[in-house]
Formats: C-alpha cells, structure tokens, sequence
C-alpha cells in the first residue's frame, strides 16, 4: 500500500495523523481510498475530475504533471505540496 | 568582470557538451539587428499609452474619456468596460500559479479600483506618441481617495484596509470565509518541534525584513496587436513564454487560445518578470476598434511602478541545536507581499527556508498577502533569497556562538540523499555537501583575509528548479545541417545549449546546427523560460528529436544500401553497414543523398518530464571591506560555487552563476522600491540603484557536476539557485568585519552606519 503524507493543515481529516497506508494504483484511487478511510480529503484536494489548481502532488521525490492519473506503486510515498513556481 | 571556473567531475565521455562554441544568436545582438519588440513596424500602426492611477488605492466614481476620444490623431480609448465581464469563480491556471480572471482583467484595466500606484486605469491609440501622451492628459477620472497599506505586517492587521471586498483567506484547499488581506495560509510541519526545542543547547530567534526588489531587465515591457476582421489576433512581444502570453490575453479577452498566435521577439532579459502580461490585451482592444496594429511600450517608470517586481518579506526564524552544532529544531513564520492581486511565491518560501539542512523538526507557516503595491512576479528563485537570509544569518550565528567553523556547521547538517525536507519530500541524489566541500576547498577559503574592517562570510542557498513540458522539432538539411524549432525563449543562452544536446546524440558539431524560437503557430506547445527548466526539459526534447532523426536516418541508410534495417547501426557519429563495414556514410554524407531516399526527415521530441525535488545548490564566498564612517561596503573577493549537473556549455553556466551574483548583490546592497504616502519614490534608474560594473568585484564560479539522476545527459537547470545565497553571505561578512548583524534587506549604508554607532554605544555604556 502507498504511503500518503497528509499536511499538517489536512491533518483535521486525519485526527491528527501525518502518515497513513492506502491502496489504490493512481492518485486518483489512493485520495478515493483516503477518503473513504478519512472523509473530506476528496473535497480538500479535488475540483471536479482533477486535482485543484493550487495543489501539486509529488510522488518519490518527482513533481507529478499528470495529477490523479499519475500511477502509485505499493512503495510509493505521495505528498501533497502547494502548486509552485519558478522565474 | 570575469570568471574562473572548475569542472569538479568534468566528463570526457562528451564531444560537444562540456565545449564553448559561439552562441547562435550572438552575432545579430552584438551588431544590432537582433529584432526585439520595440523594433516592430507595420503599415498603419498606431501608438497606445496607458493612463496609470496616481493613488495606491482609490475607488473610481468616474471616467470621462470623451475629451480624448475627441483629439485630433485620436484613434481609440479603452477602459475595463471594453473587456468581457468575469465570474468570481473562473480562473486561469498558469504555470506559474491559478489566478482569478478577475484579478487578471482588474490589472489590466482597473474596474471599481486602482488598488497601487500605477495601476492601469485606460488606453488609448492614436496616430503618434505624442498625440496618444496628450490624450491620457483629457482623461477624467473622478477617484475617491482610500486608506492604503505597503507594509506586509501592516496588511496582515485585522483593522488593515481591505482591497479586496470578496477575499477570504484559503487554507490548503479550504477557505477559512475570513475576510482578510491574507489570501493564503499554508503550513508545513515534521516531526516534534517542542522537543527538538527542548533538545537543543543553544537556541536563536530573530525578525527579518526584506524590499521590493525589481528585476531590473533592460529592455522595457512592450506588445504589438493587431487584430485583423477575421478574428484572429497576432501580438508580437517580449516575453518569457509565448504560449503563456496566448492563455492570458485568451483569457482576458474572453476567446479562444486558437484565435491568438504570440510571436516572441528577442528578449532583454526577464528574470520571472516577463511570465504575466501587461500590455497585449489593452493593444488588442485598441487594434480591434481600429482596425490597425497598435504599439504599446512602457516607459522605465511605468516599468517600476506597474510591474511586478518580487515580494517584501516579513520572516521570522528559530532554530535550535546541541553543543556540537547539530540543528535539531527550527520554525519560520514567513508573509510575502503579494502586491494588488494574490500570487506571491510563498510555497516556494516555504518549502525553501530549511532546504539546505537536514533538521528533523520543524514548523512552518507562510501567508500570501496583498497590499497596494504592484502585483508581485516571478524573480529568479522566487522567494528563496528572502527566506535564505534569515536562515543563513542565524546558522552563522550559532556557528559563532558554538565556535564552529561556518562551513563545518553547514556540512554538519547539509541537506543529502534521502532527507526528508519540512514540506515531506524527500530528496534524490543532490550536490548540496559538494558545493560546500568545494568551497571550503577553495583557494578562495583557504587564504586568509587580512586587514581593518574586512570580513568573510559564506552562505548555502536552494532552488528546486522545474521541468514541464517542452517541444523540439528538427528537420535535416541536404548540406548536413538541422533546422532546430523550439518553443523556448531564449533569455541565457539556451539555443545553443539545447543545440548541443541534439547534436551530441547525432556526433554532429554544435555549428551544424541551426536553432530557433518559433511562434505559437509554428511550434509545439512549450512552456516558460522560467524555473532553470530549459536547458534541462527543453534539451530533453531536443534528445528525444534527436533520437528520432537517428532512427530516421538508420532506414535512410539501409535504402541507400538496399540492405535491411537491421543491418546499419550508428557509431560515432556515422551509419555503418554491419555486415560491410567498408560501407559508411557520415550525417552530411547521407543527408546529401537524401532528396533520392524517400520523404523528408523530420524529427520530433515533446517530453513534460517531472521536475524532482532536488533542484540545485549553490554556496558562495564573499570578502567585504566596510567603512564604518560611511557604512559603505566593498566587496573585495566573491565566490560562487553551483551544482549544475552537467554543464552542457560552461561559458553560460558561468554566466548565470556571475549573473544571479550580481542581482544577489544588489538585493543586499543597494536595491528597494522607496515608499512614501503609498507611493514609489525611487522609479527611475538613476534613484533605484542596481549594482554597476564598477560595484561589482571579479565573480568567480565553480561549476560542480553532480548529473541528475533521471535527465539523459545529467542537467539540472543553473538559472536561479545563484541569487540566493548573496544576501547572507554579504550580511555575515559585514557582522565578521564590524560586528554588527544587519536583519534588513538592503544593508544601506546608513543602516550598517547606524548600527555601528549603536554597538559603539552599547560597549561605551558597559
């Protein structure tokens, strides 16, 4: 199962837990599983049938650019970062 | 100013990169006919002016336009009401951040507001400069003046003037329904702060303010429209990405991206500030109403006062660690000020701050906020400098107090493989321990500076850089050239350096190759020149192209044998009959034969590789002499030693490193916007003080080559991580030169004066 860093500012949704183990193959079935687990995450990270604009999600290290269709391994880590860049 | 430079690894396994070859484009630019905005001509154009709002914050009861529409050579006049109307909740996704297109159109055209000094309010086009100059002086406004507010901490206040009716602020993904200047909050937080507090043997905690600083390019923003009765809409512009200036002026005028073509002419430079645009859609409107192209080209003034220059910053840092210098808890409150509109880069802040260091606790907090200011913009490694001058400062200081040396301590706790940064990323391979070992390494390090009021200070500095996306075409020539069509600007040299990424895989000379920046019409979709990306993402697309011809050419040779493909292999540059190796045709050799070999040969790369987290890092040296009857520093000696992965062409590496030096300089030194009653005081070149030739010592660089893990040749991107560390290197010089701590940006001389007046006093009264 994947490994998703909830953000400190999500940890709401968690009751206060930073690390939690989901399945899913994509970022799109980890947040569904995540939800399911922990109601709301959908809501918070998702507009419609894409992650919202102003987050970025960064699986082992690498800045995703395909949003929830980026694939997940069971070893993956998945952080989800404000959407940045650079000049 | 010149350079040395030290290949740390080198590469010898390279023919063309790692090599100096003679930039494209260099011949036309040095002789003048390199064609930039200002140079465009057409047939009929007019010339529009931008009326700008001389309050930093005011409602506009009133325009009245109809004095200037009724001047002799007057053409046309526009305001907000000639752009489409938005819905609150549409928005722009840029790569550069989403905004709402109501905040785009209101910087446009200013609606019910002007919300900053500057801010434009209508346009106009008429037949000559001057007559458009005489036309903005009819222009009736009717404002009512409001309280305003420039300072970051001050906007934050609750009983702060709101700009903005509708804006509440959003706390990842949520918004809080506050009615506030904060229009984010973001938070990042590892492991357990109190107790890495409670752990730690000595702690520190300071306040730390930083200016507007302007990016100061050359050559001013300019856009030429021309929106012909088909409907399609050509703007020739200086821009740091074409297909950006065709999603934003779509927007803004409420049509298709299809109807737009963006013709980037050469650029002057940018740094970040040539992402957003200022003046393509108000010379639309104004070609649309004519029926003629429309010139508009600001003026310096007009350039500092409405364009976005990079946050001022608030920061407030603490760190602690043990006796042996080992960093064990640190927190930052971070507020950076957007300008009128949202949009600082305060994730970027936020995830840099502790960027350097393996700290296995932390807390921080950043908040986008707006002000009455010009909107704020991209600056080379947007919001790292400002966050890396209080961290930097406060490691040099518990290196003091410790009695470490300021490059053990740095090593000590240097960022590597396999951390975890306070954001939850963890690193991939990073090059952040080479630069320090390198400069400790340093001829530069290791003699020592003598003499009255001289100091030494060091400072390690990040940038994560980015790849996106990025298109690449090649089409091979009969002579054995290639036609080389990229979508990326070219702001620092990257024709050539893409070039030669095309031509390594070939085994062609990088002469052999003819590069250019094509329209949005006539080349795939590439994004900005901007976050270090092109040399690495846009060289990645030339490999792939590159690839493609070669694969290309192999069926090629094969037909000219009448062999099978399987047959001919590529080595060294030639295509081989493997069953024959008598039979070998070089690239121009086979290329000669190509108009009897079937269709063209064209090759294609379009790559959105993903950008990493690991970014580059920069460390540099800086010697001062400080005068303290004046407080006027001198830099005597300067180092910059970067991880760039591989240097593709060492000559512009080095230069981006000399580069990012100088802006860091001024930063430190001498650059800020100076309010007054709300109001830009210092909008010219001559009161805004960039650093000159004569300020600045000889820049030295240190390239050093640590390959990116997952890029084909091992780029990382060097255009931002050098503006970074300046700051704090020359902050801890000057404390190690007179013994004062400097925690605002500029270091002004009358501030470095009146802090040495202040320890005077204070070792006087002891």
């Amino acid at each position: 199962m994947a490994t998703v860093w909830i953000p400190s500012q999500m940890q709401n949704l968690s009751g206060g837990i930073e690390q939690v183990t989901v399945d899913g193959s994509t970022v799109r079935e980890v947040i569904a599983n995540l939800d399911a687990i922990h109601s709301g995450f959908r809501e918070r990270l998702c507009h419609e049938d894409r992650l919202k604009p102003t987050i970025a999600v960064v699986i082992d290290g690498e800045i995703s650019s395909l949003g929830l269709r980026q694939k997940v391994s069971p070893q993956s880590e998945v952080n989800f970062l404000p959407a940045m860049s650079g000049g | 100013m010149s350079a040395t430079s030290t290949s740390v690894n080198g590469n010898g396994k390279y023919k063309v990169i790692g090599t100096r070859p003679i930039r494209p484009d260099g011949v036309d630019k040095v002789t003048g006919r390199a064609l930039y905005g200002i140079d465009m001509n057409l047939t009929g154009m007019l010339y529009g002016q931008i009326l700008r709002s001389p309050h930093p914050h005011a409602r506009i009861r009133g325009i009245d336009t109809s004095k200037a529409a009724a001047l002799e050579g007057v053409r046309a006049v526009v305001t907000a009401k000639d752009l489409p109307p938005a819905g609150a909740d549409e928005v722009i996704s840029l790569v550069e951040g989403t905004f709402r297109l109501t905040h785009l159109r209101s910087n446009i055209l200013a609606g019910d507001k002007v919300l900053y000094q500057g801010h434009s309010v209508a346009a106009v086009a008429a037949t000559s400069l001057h007559i458009a100059e005489e036309a903005l002086r009819l222009i009736e406004v009717d404002y009512e003046i409001l309280p305003d507010v420039v300072d970051v901490v001050a906007a934050m206040q609750e009983d702060a003037p709101l700009l903005h009716d509708d804006l509440t602020t959003q706390e990842f993904g949520e918004d809080s329904g506050k009615k506030s200047n904060i229009a984010s909050h973001i938070q990042f937080k590892l492991g357990d702060l109190e107790k890495g507090f409670a752990e730690s043997d000595i702690i520190v905690e300071e306040e730390f303010n930083t200016a507007s600083v302007h990016q100061g390019y050359i050559e001013s923003h300019n856009a030429t429209a021309e929106w012909k009765t088909d409907g399609q809409l050509t703007v020739w512009t200086s821009t740091q990405g074409a297909f950006g200036v065709q999603k934003q002026t779509a927007g803004i005028l409420g049509i298709p991206v299809s109807k737009v073509k963006v013709v980037p002419m050469e650029i002057g430079g940018g740094f970040g500030g040539k992402i957003p645009v200022y003046l393509a859609p108000q010379a639309a409107l104004l070609s649309k109403l004519t029926g003629r192209a429309v010139k508009i080209v600001m003026t310096r003034t007009d350039v500092f006062q409405s364009t976005g220059p990079t946050p001022a910053s608030y920061v407030k840092v603490k760190l602690g660690a043990d006796k042996t210098g080992k960093l064990l808890a640190a927190e930052a409150n971070i507020a950076f000020a957007a300008g009128a509109f949202p949009g600082s880069p305060i994730g970027a802040g936020a995830v840099c701050v502790f960027s350097c260091y393996d700290i296995p606790n932390g807390l921080v907090n950043g908040y986008d906020v707006v002000l009455n200011k010009p909107r704020s913009a991209a600056y080379r490694a947007p919001g790292s400098t400002q966050v890396n001058f209080a961290v930097e400062t406060l490691v040099d200081e518990i290196a003091e107090k410790l009695g470490m040396d300021p490059i053990e301590i740095r090593l000590l706790n240097a960022a590597e493989e396999g951390m975890r940064r306070v954001d939850g990323a963890v690193y991939p391979r990073i090059g952040c321990r080479e630069t320090l070992e390198q400069a400790r390494a340093h001829e530069h390090y290791q003699t020592p500076l003598t003499g009255p009021h001289r100091g030494r200070g060091i400072a390690t500095g990040f940038w994560m850089n980015a790849g996106l996306k990025s298109t690449v075409t090649a089409s091979v020539n009969e002579d054995g050239t290639v036609n080389l069509m990229e979508g990326s600007t070219d702001i620092g040299g990257s024709r050539a350096s893409i070039a030669m990424q095309f031509a390594e895989v070939l085994g062609l000379p990088a002469e052999a190759i003819n590069p250019m920046v094509g329209d949005t019409s006539s080349v795939g979709y590439t994004e900005l020149t901007g976050g270090s990306r092109v040399t690495f993402a846009t060289g990645w697309a030339a490999y792939e192209a590159a690839n493609e011809v070669k694969r290309i050419l192999i069926t090629k040779a094969a037909l000219y044998w009448e062999a099978k493909v399987e047959e001919v292999r590529f080595e060294d540059g030639d295509f081989i009959h493997a069953s024959d190796p008598e039979k070998r045709l070089s690239f121009k050799e086979l290329a000669s034969h190509l108009v009897d070999l079937g269709g063209p040969v064209v090759g294609t790369g379009a790559v959105d590789p993903d950008s990493g987290v690991g970014g580059s890092f920069t460390t540099c040296l800086a010697d001062v002499e400080v005068d303290p009857e004046t407080g006027k520093v001198k830099i005597l000696r300067f180092t910059m030693v970067q991880d760039a992965g591989t240097a593709i062409h060492p000559s512009y590496v080095e230069g981006q490193m000399q580069g990012g030096s100088a802006q860091g300089i001024g930063w430190a030194l001498n650059e800020e916007y100076f309010y007054s009653e709300g109001r830009m005081k210092n909008a010219s070149f001559l009161d805004y003080r960039m650093p000159t030739c004569l300020d600045l010592p000889m820049i030295e660089t240190v390239i050093v080559e640590v390959p990116h893990p997952q890029h084909p040749f091992g780029v990382r991107g060097v255009g931002e991580a050098s503006i970074v560390p300046p700051p704090a290197a020359i902050a801890n010089a000057i404390y190690d030169a007179v013994g004062v701590r400097l925690r605002d940006l500029p270091m002004r001389p009358d501030r470095i004066f009146s802090a040495c007046l202040e320890k005077q006093a204070a070792t006087v009264a002891t």
